[in-house]
């Protein structure tokens, strides 16, 4: 229809059968006999197994009783998903073994967090680059201080205890703020004329890439204790905190370094004859332009650090997924398996999948901004 | 920079030493070196320390002792009061890249067909991908393998009760039991036979593809290949008397007795790694496929290709070049990620590591072996990458 001309064909109405819900299901399910075929295996395969788990996971579910023993008791008849070990175990997954008359502690640090973060996502007029290195540098000694205790009145509690999401949070949190620095670091090194700082961060970088978390996770608890004179020791949420702080920063380089080619060479040489050095050069020019053209994968590589914060399990942490792996041994509740790891996969997936959301919604922001 | 030379619109002919751009980069580099090597320096010197204290051995000799430690799946001959940590060391790297090889091949089939179940034009199979891929990516494997071994693997009958797999084979809470091929004589010739079955395949692939290129006349190599590849093999076997031969498991009173056992770490590692996998390969295929212009499909259709041609001459070379490079980065991430068989009790290669290292106290050396071992994965992939990316690049006229 290049020409504009209209032919006499696109002025009938359209056929009713293209029309409505039939014509939908006509074009999106029934096209060609093969698709009718598919679609209706699938409906009928689909129907069933959402009949097997609505009975199983809504049906024939109990929601009320104090142990496993009870739950079967209150079957009727087919068994089916026994919930209330989530009602009963609710707070060790949240809290992990932290004492429960403490754990106002964590919810208190919790809402501050998101109260001091409020502003940074509203759009009012503070400098909010200012306002976050703040908050980066102010938050974690807050929130360090309410959760080990120990000072100020407030009972010690060791970081053996702490555990289930609340622990979850803070290896991704720590996670996240160690690792933008060094990644930032990490890849203006990659990016150095400087030889023997290009070549330093390029090893370290690939170094990290080429391996398995688990075995840098494996590294820092069996090495660190070596590395370091007798006498000194670190305990074991710290060693994994520094492994997956390293690990995420040597992602978060090559995420970053994406961003700084995408720069153009006259950003930089315009900041070269102002007169400004290097790091005014970074911080000014180059840096706020990369980093907001790679926010997304910023944000993919923290859903990637959520997620891999569960292999501190194999290093004896009782994350998330390490409490599930408690409770599942717990006598009272023992067998039921299928539950203790769906409710552990709901809780990550809710983070995840929330994060992947917002970067999408980012993504779309932000592409908004560039368009002309 | 006001300097009193500029202002005269003269060059200034001496520059403080300090502003000379290559003594301070030369001053950097000297820093970071240094506190680079003080540092490495002291760690060194506190592991030397602390080893003494310990009274660590040093060095690879250990590699020569006797493991004393079984394994429950090598692919090598190995027994406990035999065989030498060294080769421990080669069970784990062979598992490791077994479970990794059948990983890869799982994780490419459920990829492209997700993928392109995705781009489907049927509602119901394009929602259904869409679901596969949410639940899957937002999930952490760890927790999916657990799930596969602990929830899906560990509610399998006993063996009493085994499922029978396509009338060939048994699936109970033991392991996955399947015939087993046993090597008679003259097996070799076979082997080489199918070998060069492919080989021919190969070539005769290219030589189609060459005359197609030049005279535009296409050859049926789908279909002759594949009559090549089933008939010589097929026609040595019956040549040579039946060769191989299948170990049939077989059922009974209380166990099963033959065949080749797959166990269900294996299982649970394989399943848990090629759904997770397979989840990240469909949107890479589902984004490779989109990338393809339409102006391209435009253009078969207009050069009158048939729907099959468009899709097997225009589309799909042209997807590959973007799907191919963070498809191999995904198959070394599944390399990578099989360490976490670990946590199920697969005895892949981190796995072997972590006991030999319980055993002799070595961290230092076994770690040094392991990141070796999987840096050199990391190093081929890299190596094909490269490769694969200088072959592929697009090459304008």
């Amino acid at each position: 229809m290049a020409t504009g001309e209209i032919s006499a064909a696109s002025l009938r109405p359209p056929v009713a059968e293209r029309l409505g819900v039939v014509g939908w299901m006509r074009r999106n399910l029934f096209n060609s006999p093969f698709d009718s075929v598919l679609t209706v295996i699938l409906a009928l395969f689909l129907a069933w197994a959402l009949v097997q788990l609505f009975e199983w996971a809504v049906l024939n579910a109990v929601w009320r009783a104090e142990s496993k023993q009870e739950c079967e008791a209150a079957f009727r008849g087919e068994r089916g998903a026994c919930w209330a070990l989530l009602r009963a175990r609710f707070g060790q997954y949240v809290y992990g073994l932290y004492p429960v008359e403490e754990r106002w502690r964590i919810d208190l640090a919790f809402v501050l967090l998101i109260v001091a973060m409020a502003p940074l996502f509203l759009r009012i007029g503070i400098n909010k680059l200012l306002y976050a290195l703040g908050l980066i540098l102010v938050y974690p000694i807050l929130a360090y201080t309410l959760f080990l205790g120990g000072r100020f009145g407030l009972a010690l509690v060791e970081t053996s205890k702490w555990g289930g999401l609340f622990l979850t949070l803070v290896i991704a949190g720590v996670g996240i703020t160690a690792s933008l620095p060094l990644g930032i670091l990490l890849a203006l090194g990659r990016r150095s004329r400087l030889p023997v700082v290009k070549a330093l961060s390029v090893a370290f970088i690939e170094l990290v890439r080429g391996v398995p978390l688990v075995t840098v996770l494996f590294m820092a608890s069996v090495m660190l204790p070596l590395f370091l004179p007798e006498g000194v020791t670190f305990d074991k949420l710290l060693r994994a905190l520094v492994g997956v702080s390293l690990f995420s920063a040597a992602y978060m380089a090559e995420v970053v370094r994406g961003g700084l080619q995408a720069i153009p060479k006259g950003q930089y040489e315009a900041a070269a004859a102002l007169g400004l050095g290097y790091w005014k050069m970074m911080g000014l020019i180059v840096l706020p332009q990369a980093l907001r053209l790679v926010i997304p994968g910023i944000v993919n590589t923290f859903i990637g650090l959520f997620k891999d914060t569960s292999l501190v399990l194999i290093v004896g942490l009782y994350d998330l997924l390490g409490m599930a792996q408690l409770i599942i041994k717990d006598p009272q509740w023992l067998g039921l398996a299928t539950e203790t790891y769906l409710i552990a996969a709901a809780g990550f997936w809710i983070f995840c999948f929330g994060m992947s959301r917002y970067s999408m919604a980012l993504e779309r922001r932000l592409a908004r901004g560039h368009r002309r | 920079m006001a300097v009193g030379g500029e202002a005269r619109g003269e060059v200034p002919r001496v520059v403080a030493l300090w502003r000379d751009p290559r003594i301070r980069g030369l001053a950097t580099q000297a820093l970071v070196l240094g506190l680079v090597l003080a540092g490495a320096a002291y760690l060194v010197h506190n592991t030397i320390v602390n080893r003494e204290r310990l009274g660590v051995a040093s060095g690879f000799d250990f590699l020569g002792r006797l493991a004393g430690f079984d394994v429950s799946q090598s692919l090598i001959d190995f027994a406990s009061d035999r065989s030498s940590y060294g080769r421990a060391f080669l069970v784990g790297l062979l598992n490791t890249l077994y479970v990794a090889a059948v990983g890869i091949l799982l994780a490419t089939v459920i990829g492209f067909v997700m993928g392109i179940a995705r781009l489907s034009s049927n509602w119901l199979v394009a929602r259904l991908a869409l679901v596969y891929i949410e639940v899957i990516r937002n999930v952490p494997l760890l927790l999916q393998l657990i799930f596969w071994y602990v929830v899906v693997l560990g509610a399998l009958p006993g063996p009493r009760d085994s499922l029978v797999v396509l009338g060939i084979g048994y699936l109970n809470v033991r392991g996955l039991f399947l015939p087993k091929p046993i090597f008679g004589e003259g097996a070799v010739v076979e082997l080489w036979a199918s070998l060069g079955a492919i080989l021919a395949v190969v070539l005769l692939a290219r030589w189609a593809r060459r005359r197609r290129e030049e005279t535009g006349r296409p050859f049926p190599t789908l279909w002759v290949g594949l009559a090549i590849l089933i008939l010589v093999p097929l026609g040595a076997h019956l040549a040579l008397g039946a060769p191989i031969s299948f170990d049939y498991p077989r059922l009974t009173r209380f166990r099963l007795e033959g065949g080749l056992v797959l166990l269900p770490e294996f299982l649970a590692l394989v399943l848990g790694l090629s759904v997770y996998t397979g989840a990240f390969l469909a949107e890479i295929v589902r984004s490779g496929i989109l990338s393809v212009s339409k102006g391209q499909l435009e253009a078969a259709g207009a050069l009158g290709l048939k729907p099959n041609q468009t899709l097997r001459l225009v589309v799909i070379p042209q997807a590959l070049r973007v799907i191919i490079p963070p498809q191999t980065s995904q198959y070394l991430n599944l390399t990578k990620n099989s360490s976490l068989g670990v946590a199920i009790g697969y005895p892949d290669f981190f796995n072997v590591a972590g006991t030999i290292n319980n055993q002799t106290g070595q961290a230092v050396e076994v770690i040094a072996v392991t990141m070796a071992v999987y840096l050199s994965f990391s190093l081929a992939i890299s190596a094909f990458m490269n490769w694969y990316n200088a072959k592929m690049a697009l090459v304008e006229r």
